[in-house]
């Protein structure tokens, strides 16, 4: 195995369309587990650090630029983003330790493709993009549609994410996530539930996107959910119509951490209680 | 294949170490550099037991490759104390009796520290969830917390004179 840290995205592109072995690496937090489980080496491992643009999180004409490669904890650290877009900040906070947290990526939490990753639902929720660069240049992506399954996603050969785009929220806008592990701390979610919630002058919701993590191969978007919270007051009527919508819509396993019946369960009570977090803070104008 | 030369800061010294491309940090600090406070506990990032600081940052010495060390500093449990006068964690755990078999006590240290170094009054609360990377399968944690925090208190005692 050889280790390479570049200094330009043109050189990683080269690597990994040379060798088919060789994988990028932000925070290794999932790669060395994986390796020390039994998964065949990579040939190069190439770390994405040593790129500036890999790691800077920046705000740039009303969009947030996110480093695919940057630790989480210049997300939590970064006050502005976190009043922009708080959901997406406590997911980054959820995720792992401290010591995980000044290592592991957004990008690497995307490209790992684990069901349960939980900075992809809020990622969503936002319609953040992905922009990847490859072969043919630079493209961009919805993050939604970079995982296919558990441990694949749609990158190409040669292909690798640079970072997130994700505009700022219009006024009276905001997110929220939640999640349910077995305890308090360092543990992967049973259920994720992410809420953005805009509401108009009159306290009426006027969009609503819902995204549940860990109840299917990929997160799942709950259009019934919207469809009930748009053009309503957000009210335990409507809280309940959202909680039924997203247990129905949820499509998970039994496994360790929880069954089918209890995993429906907590789907509709954490993505209830998303969308009132969101709109609760909305209602206080939301990051502006 | 012809091993990596890494040139680096270790608690204030400069050092140079060779390693493999895939070796952990963890590896390289205990076989190559002779640092032996640093422990593998799962070599999976979940225990805190190879904690170190790297360019400031608590992490893992296990999840990080030796190689990405090149050019950074790095602060071990070996670097805590001020040649013989410990450091007050250091002291605090002593007198707290904070240990039992001592594995992941360089780990505590280490992370102890980093919470200490960016937030000096920290609450309980903030103090489990600083050291929620870190396992420790004797003590049952408080008089780990305790000592942490007697150690804060100490420690503002000293910078107020």
């Amino acid at each position: 195995m050889r280790y390479v840290a570049p200094a330009s995205i043109a050189e990683v592109v080269e690597l990994l369309i040379g060798d088919p072995e060789a994988t990028v690496f932000a925070g290794a937090t999932d790669l060395v587990p994986q390796m020390r489980a039994g998964r065949p080496e990579p040939s190069v491992i190439i770390d994405l650090k040593k790129i500036a643009r890999l790691t800077e999180v920046s705000l740039d004409n009303g969009t947030w630029r996110v480093g695919a490669a940057a630790p989480t904890s210049d997300l939590t650290d970064n006050a502005a983003l976190a009043a922009d877009l708080p959901g997406l900040v406590h997911a980054a906070g959820l995720i792992g330790s401290d010591q995980i947290q000044n290592r592991a990526s957004l990008g690497g939490n995307l490209c790992n493709a684990s069901p349960a990753a939980d900075s992809v639902p809020p990622l969503v929720v936002n319609d953040a993009r992905a922009v990847v660069a490859g072969p043919g240049g630079e493209r961009t992506v919805a993050v939604a549609d970079v995982p296919t399954g558990p441990g694949r996603t749609s990158l190409a050969p040669g292909e690798f994410v640079v970072e997130f785009e994700i505009d700022r929220p219009p006024a009276r806008t905001s997110d929220a996530y939640l999640r349910l592990i077995p305890r308090t701390e360092m543990d992967i979610a049973i259920v994720g539930a992410a809420a953005r919630i805009s509401l108009d002058a009159g306290g009426n919701c006027s969009e609503a996107t819902i995204a549940l993590g860990a109840v299917a191969p990929t997160v799942v978007l709950v259009p019934a959910a919207t469809e009930a919270l748009v053009g309503r007051p957000i009210s335990d009527d409507v809280l309940a119509t959202v909680a039924a919508a997203c247990a129905g819509a949820a499509s998970p396993i039994d496994d360790k951490r929880g069954t089918i019946a209890y995993r429906r369960q907590v789907a509709g009570v954490l993505a209830k209680r998303a969308v009132a977090e969101a709109a609760g803070r909305a209602g206080n104008g939301g990051g502006r | 294949m012809s091993r990596t030369h890494v040139s680096c800061n270790i608690n204030g010294d400069d050092v140079e170490f060779l390693c493999d491309a895939g070796e952990s940090l963890l590896d390289a600090l205990r076989d190559e550099v002779r640092l032996m406070g640093a422990k593998e506990g799962c070599g999976t990032g979940d225990c805190g037991a190879c904690s170190i600081i790297l360019d400031g940052r608590l992490q893992c010495s296990c999840l990080v490759f030796a190689p990405e060390a090149d050019g950074a500093t790095i602060v071990t449990v070996e670097g805590i104390a001020d040649g013989d006068h410990l450091h007050p964690l250091q002291e605090c755990f002593l007198e707290g009796a904070a240990l039992q078999c001592g594995v992941c006590t360089p780990g505590f240290l280490v992370a102890a520290k980093a919470l200490l170094d960016r937030n000096p009054d920290p609450t309980e609360t903030e103090v489990r969830y600083a050291l929620a990377g870190n396992l420790c399968r004797c003590t049952g944690y408080d008089k780990i917390i305790r000592s942490v925090l007697v150690a804060a208190d100490r420690m503002k005692e000293e910078v107020a004179g």
